[in-house]
C-alpha cells in the first residue's frame, strides 16, 4: 500500500520533471555553448528547480481534486437552483474579485501612473487615484467578460461573433484612444488571467455547458478566458479617453 | 530559505483568499448545500496553494535570475559584435536573440500551469481526442513563433498596433475555416500563455533589446 503510494508520487514527480526538461536544455545550451560562461550559483539553481518540480506536481494534483470539482459543482448547483440572477452575479464577482487583488495588475497600474506623472499627462496629486481607476476598470471589465461569457453559454451563441466583435472594438478604440494609454491597455489584457482564476473559470464554463441541454462542453464550455483578456483592452482605452 | 518560502506562501494565500471567501459565501448563503466530497476538495485547494508557493519560489530562485541574465547577455552589444560583423542596426545582427526567444518561449509554455489546466479540461471533455501533450506543444510552437516576430519587431521598430491587427485578421480568417468545435479552445489558449513563467523572462529580453538597438525607446518599444 505504502509502496504503491510512493510509486504513484514518484511517477507524478517524473512527469513534472519532464515538463521542465525543455527549459533546462535551452538554458544550459545557451549558457554553455553560446555564451560560454559558467552558471552563477549552481547550487541555488538546482534547489530552485527541485522546488519548481514539487510545486508543479502539487498544483496539478490539487487542480484535479480541488479546483475543478469546485468550479463544476458551483455552476451546476446554481443552474439547478434555477436562478439566473445568482449565476450571473457569481460570474461577475469571481472575475472582479480575483482581478482587483491581482498583484501583477497592481504593479502594472502603479508603474503606468508613475510614467503618466513623469510625462505630465496627469496631475501628481491624482497619481494614486489614477492607478486605482486603472485597476477598477480592468476588474470591472473582467467581471463583465465572465458574465457575458456565461450568458453566451446559456444562450448558445457562437463564440466567434463575440470575439471578432471584440477585435473590431479594439481596433476602433485604438484609432481614437490617446496614444499614451494604448500600450498599457494591450498589456492589461495579459495580466488578468492568473493561475488560480484560469482553472476555476474553465471548470465553471465546462461544468455549465455540460448541464445545459444542447450545449457541448467542448464547443461552448471554453471561451471565458478569451473574453477576460479582450474586454480589459477596450475598457482601459475607454478609461484613457475619459481621463486624458 | 524557509523564511522566503513562508513569505511566498503568505502571498499565495492572500491572492487566493478573495476566491475562497466568494465561493464559501455562495455555497453557504445561496446554494445552501455543502460541497460534495468537502474533505478532498479542501485538500485539493491546500495542495494548489502549496504547489503554487513552491513553484513561484523555485522560479524566483532558479529560473528568473538566469533567464534575465541570459537575456541581458544576449542583447549585450559586445556579444553581438562578436557574433556578427555588420552594424548594430541590421536586424540580422540579433540572430541569437531570435533563436533564444523561440526556444525559451516554447520551453516555458510547456511548463505553464494554467495552460496545463486548460489542456486537462480539453482532454476530459473531448473524450481523449485532444491530447494534453499535443495541445501544449501546439500552443508552445505558437508562442515561439510569436516571440520571434515580437523581437524582430523591436529590432526594426515597427508599430505594435499594425502587428496586432494583422494577427487579428489571421485569427478571423482561420475562424471561418476551422472546425467549430475548436474555436473556443483556440481563443482560450491565447489567454493562458502569458502568465507566471513566460512573462518575466520575455519582458527582460524585450527591455534589454530595446535599450541596445540604436534609436529604440525602452518605454515605447520594449513591451
Amino acid at each position: 500500500m505504502i509502496l504503491k503510494i510512493i510509486g504513484k508520487i514518484a511517477n507524478k514527480l517524473k512527469n513534472s520533471f519532464l515538463d521542465l526538461v525543455p527549459i533546462i536544455l535551452v538554458v544550459s545550451f545557451f549558457q554553455i555553448v553560446v555564451l560560454q560562461q559558467p552558471f552563477p550559483n549552481l547550487f541555488e539553481i538546482v534547489v530552485g528547480l527541485v522546488f519548481v518540480v514539487i510545486g508543479l506536481m502539487l498544483f496539478i494534483e490539487g487542480l484535479e481534486i480541488g479546483l475543478f470539482p469546485i468550479g463544476e459543482n458551483l455552476s451546476q448547483a446554481l443552474v439547478k437552483k434555477g436562478s439566473l440572477f445568482w449565476l450571473l452575479s457569481f460570474s461577475f464577482l469571481i472575475g472582479f474579485s480575483t482581478t482587483i487583488a491581482e498583484p501583477a495588475l497592481i504593479a502594472v497600474a502603479k508603474e503606468a501612473a508613475r510614467v503618466a506623472v513623469d510625462y505630465n499627462l496627469i496631475n501628481p496629486d491624482i497619481e494614486s487615484s489614477y492607478a486605482f481607476g486603472l485597476r477598477l476598470s480592468v476588474a470591472i471589465s473582467v467581471g463583465l467578460a465572465i458574465l457575458i461569457g456565461i450568458w453566451r453559454i446559456i444562450k448558445g451563441w457562437p463564440i466567434y461573433y463575440l470575439v471578432i466583435g471584440g477585435y473590431i472594438m479594439v481596433i476602433v478604440m485604438t484609432l481614437f484612444a490617446p496614444e499614451e494609454i494604448i500600450g498599457i491597455a494591450y498589456d492589461a489584457g495579459g495580466v488578468t488571467t492568473s493561475t488560480i482564476t484560469v482553472p476555476l473559470v474553465a471548470a465553471l464554463g465546462v461544468g455549465l455547458a455540460s448541464v445545459i441541454e444542447g450545449r457541448s462542453p467542448l464547443t461552448d464550455g471554453f471561451g471565458l478566458i478569451a473574453f477576460a483578456s479582450l474586454l480589459p483592452m477596450i475598457f482601459v482605452m475607454g478609461y484613457g479617453m475619459i481621463i486624458f | 530559505m524557509i523564511r522566503e518560502l513562508g513569505i511566498t506562501l503568505l502571498h499565495t494565500i492572500r491572492d487566493v483568499a478573495p476566491i475562497v471567501i466568494l465561493i464559501a459565501v455562495f455555497q453557504i448563503f445561496i446554494i445552501k448545500r455543502s460541497i460534495p466530497n468537502l474533505k478532498s476538495v479542501v485538500l485539493g485547494v491546500v495542495l494548489v496553494i502549496l504547489g503554487l508557493a513552491f513553484f513561484l519560489m523555485g522560479l524566483e530562485q532558479a529560473l528568473f535570475p538566469v533567464g534575465e541574465l541570459m537575456a541581458k547577455q544576449l542583447s549585450d552589444p559586445v556579444f553581438i559584435s562578436e557574433s556578427y560583423s555588420g552594424a548594430l542596426t541590421d536586424w540580422q545582427a540579433y540572430y541569437w536573440v531570435y533563436i533564444f526567444a523561440a526556444l525559451i518561449g516554447f520551453a516555458t509554455t510547456i511548463a505553464e500551469p494554467s495552460l496545463y489546466a486548460v489542456a486537462i479540461k480539453a482532454n476530459e471533455v473531448s473524450g481523449g481526442t485532444i491530447s494534453t501533450l499535443y495541445l501544449r506543444v501546439v500552443v508552445a510552437i505558437g508562442v515561439a513563433i510569436a516571440l520571434v516576430v515580437g523581437t524582430y519587431r523591436i529590432v526594426v521598430g515597427d508599430s505594435l498596433a499594425t502587428y496586432i491587427m494583422v494577427g487579428y485578421v489571421v485569427v478571423v480568417i482561420q475562424t471561418l475555416f476551422v472546425k467549430k468545435d475548436l474555436v473556443a479552445l483556440a481563443y482560450d489558449s491565447g489567454g493562458v500563455t502569458t502568465s507566471t513563467v513566460t512573462v518575466p523572462i520575455v519582458a527582460a529580453l524585450g527591455l534589454g533589446l530595446a535599450s541596445v538597438v540604436p534609436g529604440r525607446n525602452p518605454a515605447i518599444d520594449g513591451f
